[in-house]
């Protein structure tokens, strides 16, 4: 049999149904706004005029259960632990984390301050971690990209050895 | 709100509603929470719940050094850090008696009334937005983004500055710096009057602004409020003026004050006018001081081992909340055994309790944004 | 009016519910009774001639080694542009004063951040509850000699070793 590869019209072409899934997701990624302290009002930025991650397909929503990704902008206090998880909680799978700012990180500056926890990792799973404080638009941005990288790697409908349903190629 | 007569009208059972509004909540301008008790759409009571930001940044004051403690008062109020610098700096320059050079205090003014728009425009553009205005609001930052060009020429940082230090500031304000910002004032003062067009003078604005919470007088001073808060309530009280500072005695300015032309005085609209109003007044501030900017060192010299004599004072400056203070003890030491800071939004937010009363639940989001409340400014 | 003033007009009112003015630093000062803290607030708003009609700051300071809580109360007058501060010792182990929210209702969120973060308690106060802190915590962080739980809520409060040591 003639090979399949060169004998199609140019205007066809193939793919995974994996990647379409993906590219599906990757370009269309709503964060829900979560802003907590300073890093709110450079993610405000972010998604203002000039950095615009609207031209990523990444729109903010208001609710957890219309976003996938979850920006943690800020210093994240024990008060408001439970109310995070909650909301982390109430997002729809597959759902994505980013850490934005040294505070969310590790508790940044505010290390010897008696009420404030130190990283949001102890409370949800985190994926990406953006360093600054703040970090500019552009490192926010930069941390969307590598979300929008690790979606495009993961696998859905190979079957794989292990019980890890998401397993990474 | 007479319950029971409105059941006799209408024949119903009302029943009244708890409501919990935040902490995350796009319109609560940071992390707050209002328990709101309503019945239907008008709300009966609502309680704020504040504390979500609360990150000890009274106490860190006692465990860093002078010098070290400056970064921290950034974030006592990020959208106005530079005033939060100024007036720790203040504080800690009139208990050890360090001079602050001339060059330096104008640096601070014009670091200060820049920052000042910054945040006025963040405060107007998010009060579009939370009504339902969305491209004001994108205006408003588009606005924001030169000023924060502009900081990073001065000091490097967009947000959290830490320009200002004791003894003078910290980087000195270049030549090129200087042309920079008075070609973005001839550019912005323009922009002041086209917002005016685009948000102020829209009517469903003015409907949703004009005699909603009414502040009189005499609340004003019965819970503190200050800033244009205060001068929203007709009280003409600027600190700047009243207890002078820096530089500011040799500066020509107006003070703003409410009128109550469209509603009443002290209302929404007043506090959003005031606010409008001084974008213009701090573009004429900085104008002047770039004019009288004098040669010289931008920051005296001042000990690293800083180590003021044992005291206390309470210095307060007229920052875009209003009346910021900072109640600082010193044992002598290296360290600050107390640091206090009093800031406009707590005071602010107490009030919130008694206006919300008979209101409408819609109305609950004008009143926060008129007041111009900042989560990280209550919870310090 | 001069703070010196003030003091002295004070004086002749309440006699010795008034001493220790100092006059010579900063922010000149005067100590108040505990128990005198509510006619002389009240005193120096109504007064024409002094007319406080704003309580710029309250707020307290620990001082572990007098074994005293002091509530430092900063007074402001618009009409004559005048300010003192009033402050009032209490003992440690169980400060308790009169609330001052009857007279200034901004009064009330300042003293309920003071009962958070030093445990003062303001009797006759309407709504003495936590306002920083959540409703649960354990102890009264401001105070000098405070001590951190191990952990929140499940959350370990544990920090970086590097960290504890550069802890003072």
């Amino acid at each position: 049999m003639k090979p399949l590869i060169n004998s199609l019209p140019e205007t066809v072409f193939t793919t995974k149904v994996d990647d379409l899934l993906n590219w599906g997701r990757a370009s269309s990624q709503w964060y829900m706004l979560f802003g907590l302290a300073c890093c709110a009002i450079e993610l405000m930025q972010t998604g203002g005029p000039r950095a615009d991650l609207d031209r990523f397909g990444a729109v903010p929503r208001a609710t957890p259960r219309q976003s996938d990704l979850m920006i943690v902008a800020g210093t994240l206090t024990y008060k408001m632990a439970k109310r995070t998880k909650l909301l982390y909680d109430q997002m729809p799978d597959p759902k994505y984390v980013i850490s934005m700012g040294s505070c969310s990180n590790c508790g940044g500056l505010f290390q010897l301050a008696y009420s404030v926890c130190k990283g949001v990792d102890k409370i949800v799973p985190v994926d990406v971690y953006v360093p600054g404080c703040p970090p500019r638009p552009e490192a926010l941005t930069e941390g969307l990209l590598r979300i929008q990288d690790k979606m495009m790697r993961e696998r859905w409908l190979v079957r794989s050895n292990g019980s890890d349903e998401r397993a990474e190629a | 709100m007479n319950e029971t007569a409105q059941d006799q009208d209408t024949g119903f059972h009302t029943e009244d509603m708890t409501i919990s509004v935040g902490p995350q909540h796009p319109s609560t301008h940071g992390v707050l929470r209002f328990v709101v008790k309503t019945d239907g759409e008008v709300i009966s009571e609502a309680i704020p719940d504040v504390g979500y930001l609360h990150r000890s940044i009274e106490k860190i004051g006692e465990k860093v050094t002078w010098h070290g403690y400056v970064p921290y008062t950034d974030r006592a109020d990020y959208l106005a850090a530079m005033f939060a610098n100024q007036v720790f700096c203040m504080a800690a320059e009139k208990l050890a008696g360090t001079p602050v050079t001339r060059r330096g205090e104008f640096c601070r003014v014009i670091a200060c009334e820049l920052n000042r728009l910054a945040s006025h425009l963040i405060s107007v553009g998010t009060f579009g937005q939370d009504i339902g205005a969305m491209t004001p609001f994108v205006h408003a930052l588009r606005e924001r983004e030169t000023i924060n060009n502009l900081m990073e020429e001065i000091c490097g940082a967009r947000l959290t500055y830490n320009y200002i230090r004791i003894g003078g500031v910290g980087y000195d304000i270049l030549p090129e710096t200087c042309t920079r910002i008075s070609e973005f004032l001839d550019h912005f003062e323009p922009i002041v009057d086209e917002f005016n067009r685009l948000l102020t003078g829209n009517k469903i604005f003015i409907e949703r602004l004009a005699g909603i919470a009414v502040v009189s007088k005499e609340d004003a001073l019965q819970y503190n409020l200050v800033g244009p808060n205060l001068r929203g309530a007709g009280i003409k009280w600027d600190i700047r003026r009243d207890i002078p500072y820096s530089v500011y005695p040799e500066l020509e300015f107006e003070i703003p004050v409410g009128t109550g032309h469209i509603g009443a005085l002290g209302d929404s609209f007043d506090r959003y006018w005031v606010r409008i109003r001084e974008l213009q007044e701090s573009c004429k501030i900085v104008r002047q001081c770039l004019k009288m900017l004098p040669k010289g060192p931008a920051i005296s010299k001042v000990a690293r081992k800083f180590k003021p004599a044992a005291g206390e004072c309470y210095v307060r400056v007229e920052a875009p909340r209003g009346d910021m203070g900072f109640y600082v003890i010193s044992d002598g030491s290296e360290y600050p055994y107390r640091v206090r800071i009093r800031t406009g939004s707590y005071t602010a937010m107490s009030i919130i309790d008694k206006l919300s009363k008979g209101i409408m639940l819609a109305d609950l989001i004008v009143l926060i944004g008129s007041l111009d409340v900042d989560a990280p400014e209550i919870d310090r | 009016m001069e703070p010196s003033e003030i003091f002295a007009r004070l004086e002749k009112q309440f006699a010795a519910k008034v001493s220790d003015f100092k006059g010579d630093v900063q922010e000149p000062y005067f100590s108040v009774d505990a128990e005198a803290i509510l006619e002389i607030c009240r005193f120096l708003r109504d007064d024409a001639e002094l007319k406080f009609e704003v309580l710029s700051d309250q707020t307290a300071v620990d001082w572990p080694k007098e074994e005293k809580i002091q509530v430092v109360y900063h007074l402001y007058s618009y009409a004559h542009r005048h300010q003192i501060v009033l402050k009032v010792d209490l003992p440690r182990d169980n400060p308790t004063i009169a609330t001052a929210e009857g007279i200034w209702k901004v009064a009330n969120w300042f003293e309920r951040e003071i009962f958070d973060l030093f445990g003062v308690i303001f009797e006759g106060h309407s709504d003495l509850r936590r306002i920083m802190l959540p409703e649960d915590w354990v102890g009264y962080p401001l105070r000098k000699d405070y001590v951190e739980q191990e952990e929140y809520d499940g959350i370990s409060t544990q920090r970086a070793p590097l960290v504890d040591k550069l802890m003072r």
